[in-house]
């Protein structure tokens, strides 16, 4: 990657232009500096609806517009350029029919009638009973356009089943320490108070420290499963009996569902609401930070609610749920059955292959992902060394410092379309820089060296930030 | 094995990893799941097509849908989409890539995210820019929160109700659970002046569900008088040539980014954009990018003040939001650099034109009134029909248009964008004129 210094603000000159368009249809009129607009109509309420400050925007031509963000993309890391270890993100191939197909629905607009969209309406239908099949739910809601959005609608789901109970004191829910931070977050913004339940020392969630949780003032509990240590809740059949009997509802955070594609559904393990990651279990691309789609799956006594939250605009995310139904045809039903054995494979395959060099707090078999706590012997190198160091040698880095149970946590996830060589070669170099680690600490502390721009002072970011460009 | 495109892994390559891990088999990895949870039939999928047959199913339902030429607005817009944009947005650096919080390999992300700020920014006359939200309903009911988040012990939001029906469900939606109370109103200033107590926001649009560009003159003054804070719903088109929300004294901006050249899609993926003065900016949800500087002094971009954001804050984080829309926000960026100032202002001009001469037309086939009549209206407007809605509609789907969207009062909605020919409007005022209804 080279260093490219330009922002589009930079370049270009006044009456340089890069648009094309059709002359005027109907009238000619010169609107150029004119707030007022319509001739003949010059009260001065309505003159004031226009805008008279400046409209300040880039004035560059096509080729410059082309080349400038072409070399902004080379600054990038992408699945396609790189491996991508990057724990419970996902961060599998983006298959490059997805993105062919999606053009020809491009002209749709969401209002039309329903006898005009017979074909969106297929795909919906098709992806509706396809993850019904998948998870062991009923039926799918797709207005939710990430993750967070799914688990905030499902949230909402959980409180229309109790409030149409009359059960308005379950305003509690409970959350594992090990949870995504969008968990807790997601329940404030829906209203709910949050009870954390701790986990034990092998990474579970502790059934003796959720027993006294539970009682009438519990709407349900979140849980990922495999969690954010890609260990699968073995007691969750216990759970779901406990949260049940108090009247609760079990919510499934779909982020970890990768290793369970093929294999396990959280329907059948006692999950009432559940969201989906299209953009991570259905190889939709994550586009630098979205558009994702989080559709949100119910159980049957959830499904009479599941229209009432109006969490998005229109139909949610179309464009995204029609690549991962490609995903899904591709799959097919003898395929589905590996991806997520593939996924599991990999990243026992890296455990196995470190744990002599990085510290493995949890030993057991893992599923998609797995956490190290730093360094075997770390000799003063941080986790944010080693993740560092690793863009030096053309990999992205893992998932740092979280799940919080661990201080120098390393959270890696292969999925399951990277080879052996692919694996092998990360390994390697994981094995290159704990031996750095020993040899030569200052180096990682000032890692990376061979990338566009090294460390930034983030702090001074944050104190004396500069949000937008200001022409000097 | 070894015979699907996505997976690499051959038989050897399996052995060679049990080996390493010491189990016998990939089905030895689910040894911690209860056997009674392991679905061991089939799925209930097609079987795996190839590429081929994808291509081809897609393109059968695609072939189901009717293609319609648009006079519809209501939140989605059919603006045209040069080409260069989804020939950028497609590239791999750009689509596969992950959040850049590693930010040494993703300068590119964060430029781009940077210059959409700015641009956002400029257009609204705000002072701080978020990187997007899920979309302009979202990024509303976002704002409403903010209202109340940035204002202590206060909890009420006036709400015009001439906002988009889409947004109303939403701002509803997100009230509804957060104890958030909404008052709904034709009137804000009314609503203002009557006062409550804990008036928190007052959100109203800049252009209307009718398409009127509203005067929110002296508006900011009597909400700041109450001590609440000003949302303007806007569309960044339109910003080009309405006025802006920083013109009106807005404190916060929200609107949704698909008028600027994301297809219509049938609703998506869209862009929500979030922007506020700068008072407010450590309230701000979502992902923001700042400018820095690197170890050797090179200007240098990161995600900044993240101790507003989930993955720091918990329960205690300004929203829940994680996953944004970037790379709809690269699409208007581009949109946007492709455009400029003078871009802006002919497409405003060419839709203003073209829906003046349709409302034109449509009034003197005698069909309509005006309810509005002498209000300002940009590419949208409304109109009261003197005919059964429901025939009308099919009359026009039967021709090949897509208008005349009903309202709750029973008026009808047109837009005509610069998409939109003389011809096609000449055509669809001919099958209004025509029609027996």
């Amino acid at each position: 990657m080279k260093y490219y210094d330009k922002l589009i603000f930079e370049l270009g000159r006044k009456g340089r232009c890069g648009f094309s368009l059709p002359a005027c249809a109907v009238r000619e009129s010169d609107f150029a500096g004119r707030p007022l607009w319509r001739t003949g109509n010059s009260s001065e309420l309505s003159a004031s609806v226009w805008r008279e400050s400046p409209l300040d925007l880039p004035e560059v031509s096509e080729p410059d517009v082309v080349r400038h963000y072409t070399n902004l993309s080379q600054m990038n890391f992408g699945v396609d350029t790189g491996f991508y270890p990057l724990g419970s993100c996902t961060m599998k191939y983006n298959p490059k029919i997805n993105e062919e197909i999606v053009s020809q629905f491009n002209g749709i607009h969401p209002l039309q009638p329903a006898e005009t969209v017979k074909g969106v309406q297929a795909v919906y239908d098709f992806m509706d009973k396809a993850l019904a099949e998948i998870t062991g739910m009923k039926h799918f809601t797709f207005l939710p356009c990430a993750g967070a959005h799914g688990e905030l609608t499902g949230l909402m789901l959980m409180r229309e089943y109790h409030m149409s109970r009359g059960d308005l004191a379950r305003t509690k829910v409970i959350v594992p320490d090990s949870a995504h931070g969008t968990n807790p977050a997601s329940a404030a913004v829906c209203g709910l108070d949050i009870v954390v339940v701790k986990s034990r020392p092998d990474g579970l969630v502790d059934v003796e420290d959720l027993k006294p949780l539970l009682g009438p003032d519990i709407a349900g509990i979140m849980m990922t499963n495999p969690n954010t240590l890609g260990l699968f809740e073995r007691d969750i059949k216990e759970i779901a009996a406990l949260v049940h009997e108090c009247g609760g509802l079990l919510y499934y955070d779909g982020a970890n569902m990768n290793p369970l594609l093929g294999m396990v559904r959280p329907g059948d393990m006692g999950f009432d609401i559940m969201h989906l990651n299209l953009h991570k279990t259905f190889s939709t691309p994550h586009g630098g930070g979205g558009p994702g789609s989080g559709p949100v799956g119910v159980a049957e006594r959830i499904v009479p609610f599941l229209d009432i939250p109006r969490t998005s605009g229109f139909h949610g995310n179309f464009g995204i749920i029609l690549r991962a139904c490609a995903y899904i045809l591709s799959l097919g039903r003898e395929n589905i059955k590996l991806a997520g054995k593939f996924a599991t494979l990999g990243a026992n395959y890296i455990k196995e292959s470190l744990k002599d060099c990085y510290k493995l707090p949890i030993p057991t078999v893992c599923k998609h992902e797995f956490v190290f706590d730093g360094l075997a012997e770390p000799n003063g190198v941080s986790t944010l060394d080693v993740a560092k160091r690793l863009l030096d040698y053309g990999f992205h880095a893992p998932t740092i410092y979280f799940p919080l149970l661990f201080h120098q946590a390393i959270m890696i996830e292969p999925t399951e379309t990277e080879s052996l060589e692919t694996l092998d070669a990360f390994i390697d170099v994981m094995r290159v820089i704990a031996r750095e680690a020993a040899d030569d600490p200052e180096m990682l502390h000032s890692a990376p060296h061979n990338t566009p721009i090294g460390r930034p002072d983030e702090t001074t970011a944050a104190r004396q930030p500069i949000l937008k460009y200001v022409k000097s | 094995m070894g015979s699907f495109a996505y997976f690499p892994h051959t038989e050897d390559d399996i052995k060679v990893m049990l080996e390493r891990i010491g189990v016998g088999s990939m089905d030895d990895l689910y040894s911690d799941v209860p056997a009674e949870f392991i679905h061991r039939g089939e799925y209930d999928l097609p079987s795996a097509m190839s590429e081929e047959e994808v291509r081809a199913w897609f393109s059968d339902l695609a072939s189901k849908n009717t293609s319609l030429k648009v006079f519809a607005g209501a939140g989605a817009y059919d603006h045209y989409t040069p080409s260069v944009i989804p020939y950028i947005t497609s590239r791999s650096e750009f689509l596969t890539a992950y959040t850049p919080y590693q930010c040494e390999i993703s300068q590119g992300t964060l430029r781009y995210i940077f210059e959409w700020q700015t641009m956002i920014c400029n257009l609204t006359g705000m002072d701080v820019a978020n990187a997007s939200m899920y979309d302009g309903p979202t990024a509303a009911a976002e704002a409403v929160r903010m209202c109340v988040a940035s204002t202590r012990k206060r909890n009420s939001v006036v709400v015009s109700s001439r906002l988009l029906p889409s947004v109303l469900a939403v701002l509803r939606t997100y009230a509804r659970y957060s104890g958030i109370n909404l008052v709904e109103t034709d009137d804000v200033y009314e609503a203002v002046a009557e006062g409550t107590l804990d008036l928190a926001g007052v959100i109203v649009p800049s252009i209307n569900r009718f398409g009127i560009v509203e005067s929110h003159l002296g508006l900011a003054d009597l909400v700041h008088g109450a001590g609440a804070l000003l949302v303007e719903y806007c569309d960044p088109s339109a910003l080009a040539v309405v006025k802006s929300p920083a013109e009106w004294g807005a404190d916060i901006a929200v609107g949704d980014g698909q008028s600027l050249g994301i297809p219509l899609c049938y609703g998506g993926p869209y862009v929500g954009f979030m922007a506020c003065r700068n008072e407010w900016m450590r309230k701000l949800p979502g992902r923001i990018v700042g400018q820095t500087v690197d170890a050797e002094g090179r200007r240098a971009f990161v995600l900044t003040l993240q101790a507003r954001e989930q993955h720091i804050r918990r329960e205690k984080a300004t929203s829940n939001i994680c996953s944004n829309e970037s790379l709809m926000a690269l699409w208007c960026t581009v949109y946007l650099s492709l455009m400029g100032p003078e871009g802006m202002r002919r497409v405003n001009a060419l839709c203003y034109e073209g829906s003046h001469y349709l409302h034109d037309a449509l009034l003197a086939t005698g069909r309509f009134t005006d309810p509005f009549e002498g209000r300002e209206f940009l590419k949208e407007f409304a109109l009261k029909p003197l005919c059964d809605v429901k025939k009308l509609q099919q009359a026009l789907l039967d021709a090949g248009f897509f208008g005349a969207l009903e309202t709750e009062e029973g008026y009808v909605t047109f837009c005509v964008t610069e998409r939109r020919t003389r011809a096609e409007i000449d055509q669809l005022v001919k099958v209004i004129k025509e029609a027996a209804l």
